[in-house]
């Protein structure tokens, strides 16, 4: 086993504090298959942190399990010291984690401001709906419009935009950048950039490692349901080959 | 620049829409004052008692998701208790109305536990299952007098000085009835708990990891409907000076689903058109008999197979305003 396995509930590698969210033994079930076999990780406070891996790998629902999304789950799941492993969804989200999924779960018959506005304050911290609109202004020029009649960047800005309102302080970003084009790829980043310099937390789950590393601090690697590697960013371009063979690009 | 523009055009394209909703609302409103003096009174508050009811069932199905088969219970339920109430202890009207509505929204909350933990189709079949036993309760009970119902209630003197006796007088007061039972059901789905609702109906998983225990709002909109339904049996009780078996029937739900779709599910005056477009059909084609049903049958099939917005929801997409 790779040693990133064994850095739960001790001072994380390369971050040094004793970490917000404490992954260990986590296995999940969707019915009868089984698709988390013992995840194990940690996040210290205020670091951006990704799970890449291939598709199917078990990193959308390992944000899920976080969530509470997924019913049959095992193992733990300690949020700031607390066990969040038998919570419901709604108690997990008021306790200070958001989840940005990804198809990112506009409501259609509201509109901008009113999405926006849906979600309760679980914290202070959380940033205005004026703040929310100086990082994506498209948004500010779109208030008035229903959900669906945005553009899938404008989706994205939105569901990211929502989940800052709340005053989470974990956010789980579920590819954030799918499908999108490379210039709101760039807001997206700086977006990243900009809450991570405001002292959020954030798991991200990438298939674009690329763009992975122009924001986290380190990176989880995921096969067939476990945490098999982690890579601090700083060590990525000498791993290049590790995660391409990971990655199978 | 050209951002605060559009912005501001945004801004007023929403103030446009619901200025267009206070357009419709002031014509229906003059509509209704007018009425009375060309049509038959009790034909109007029969249909403005209907109205009433579709708009609590939509309350709940057009904008809570949820679709009760079972509505007739609420209905016929604050009738009863409403008739007893005026007849056998000499309530006032106005208390008689909010004792009948006050025993609707108990049932509500009692019915809505057991219910709201289902969704889609065992949510209607738990619904139907409870209003049959709340039917079965009224046929064997004494105070309902079975078949005869309740007959000769007392329209009374409202606030001890109005007399309902006169036809002119009841319009009035239903008509107000409805109208504040209306712009409550426009004040609910307007306020954040009716955006936390329509959330729910569009995407409850999503509404729950937001942070809500979506099972309460859930509760709390069947309760609502529940006693704005109530308010509709206990008003039409008084109009007809009866209260029977009809009411709580479970035609009487399906009734109120039809009239529901075919002015238009989730719409704001969809459901008032449907049960106007019901009760004329009912009224003035009564002299056809059993063949009023296959009418009924006929337009339903039409409406879901056509234009599944319903009458005022096709308007509104055509206008592209929300009506």
């Amino acid at each position: 086993m790779p040693e990133a396995v064994r850095i739960v509930d001790e001072p994380i590698a390369g971050a040094g504090t004793v970490p917000l969210l404490a992954v260990s033994g986590l296995n999940a079930w969707y019915g009868e298959s089984h698709i988390l076999h013992g995840v194990d990780f940690g996040i210290a406070e205020g670091e951006v942190v990704t799970l890449l891996g291939r598709n199917g790998a078990g990193k959308t629902t390992t944000l899920k399990s976080i969530m509470g999304m997924v019913e049959r789950r095992q193992g733990s799941i300690r949020f700031a010291g607390t066990e969040t492993i038998g919570l419901p969804s709604n108690r997990i989200a008021r306790s200070g984690i958001a989840f940005c999924p990804e198809e990112r779960g506009i409501f259609a018959s509201l509109n901008v401001k009113e999405n926006l506005l849906l979600p309760p304050q679980v914290g202070p911290g959380g940033l205005s709906v004026d703040q929310v609109f100086e990082l994506f202004p498209n948004l500010k020029e779109r208030q008035a419009s229903q959900g669906t009649k945005l553009s899938g960047g404008e989706q994205q800005m939105l569901a990211i935009g929502r989940i800052l309102r709340t005053g989470a302080r974990l956010l789980l970003l579920d590819e954030p950048t799918e499908g999108l084009a490379p210039v709101i790829v760039q807001q997206i980043r700086r977006t990243i950039e900009r809450i991570k310099a405001q002292g959020f937390t954030i798991l991200l789950v990438e298939q674009n490692f690329r763009f992975a590393a122009t924001v986290a601090d380190r990176h989880y690697v995921m096969e067939n349901g476990r945490v098999v590697d982690m890579i601090p960013n700083a060590e990525l371009e000498s791993n290049l080959q590790k995660v391409h063979d990971y990655l199978g690009v | 620049m050209a951002s605060e523009d559009r912005a501001a055009a945004g801004v007023t394209r929403e103030e446009g829409s619901l200025g267009h909703q206070r357009i419709a609302f002031t014509v229906m409103v003059v509509l209704f004052v007018l009425a009375p003096f060309v049509f038959y009174p009790v034909f109007l508050m029969k249909a403005l008692t209907f109205a009433l009811f579709a708009c609590a069932f939509n309350l709940l199905i057009g904008f809570g998701g949820l679709l009760s088969f079972g509505h007739a219970m609420f209905l016929g339920t604050a009738g009863y208790v409403c008739a007893h109430a005026a007849k056998e202890w000499g309530f006032n009207p106005e208390f008689a109305i909010l004792f009948g509505t006050g025993a609707s929204a108990l049932l509500g909350i009692v019915t809505g536990l057991l219910a709201i933990r289902r969704q889609g189709i065992y949510f209607a079949m738990i619904t139907l299952a409870l209003a049959q036993m709340i039917f079965f309760f009224y046929v064997q009970t004494p105070f309902t007098k079975g078949e005869d119902g309740i007959q000769a209630v007392p329209r009374g003197m409202l606030f001890g000085a109005i007399d309902l006796s006169r036809p002119l007088a009841m319009y009035f007061f239903v008509l107000v009835i409805f109208l504040a039972g209306f712009l409550l059901i426009y004040r609910i789905i307007h306020s954040p708990f009716g955006q936390v609702l329509k959330a729910i109906r569009e995407n409850e998983p999503r509404a729950i990891s937001l942070g809500y225990r979506t099972d309460q709002y859930k509760l709390l909109a069947f309760v609502l409907s529940a006693t704005l339904a109530g308010l509709a049996g206990a008003t039409k009780a008084l109009v007809f000076q009866l209260a029977s078996l009809t009411d709580v029937h479970w035609t009487m739900s399906g009734e109120v689903v039809l009239m529901t779709l075919l002015g238009g599910l989730g719409t704001v005056f969809g459901p008032v058109v449907g049960a106007f477009i019901i009760i004329t059909m009912e009224n003035y084609l009564a002299a056809l008999g059993q063949w009023v049903t296959v009418i009924q049958g006929a337009i339903f099939v039409a409406c879901v197979l056509a234009f599944r917005r319903g009458i005022i929801g096709e308007l509104g997409h055509w206008l592209k305003k929300p009506l």
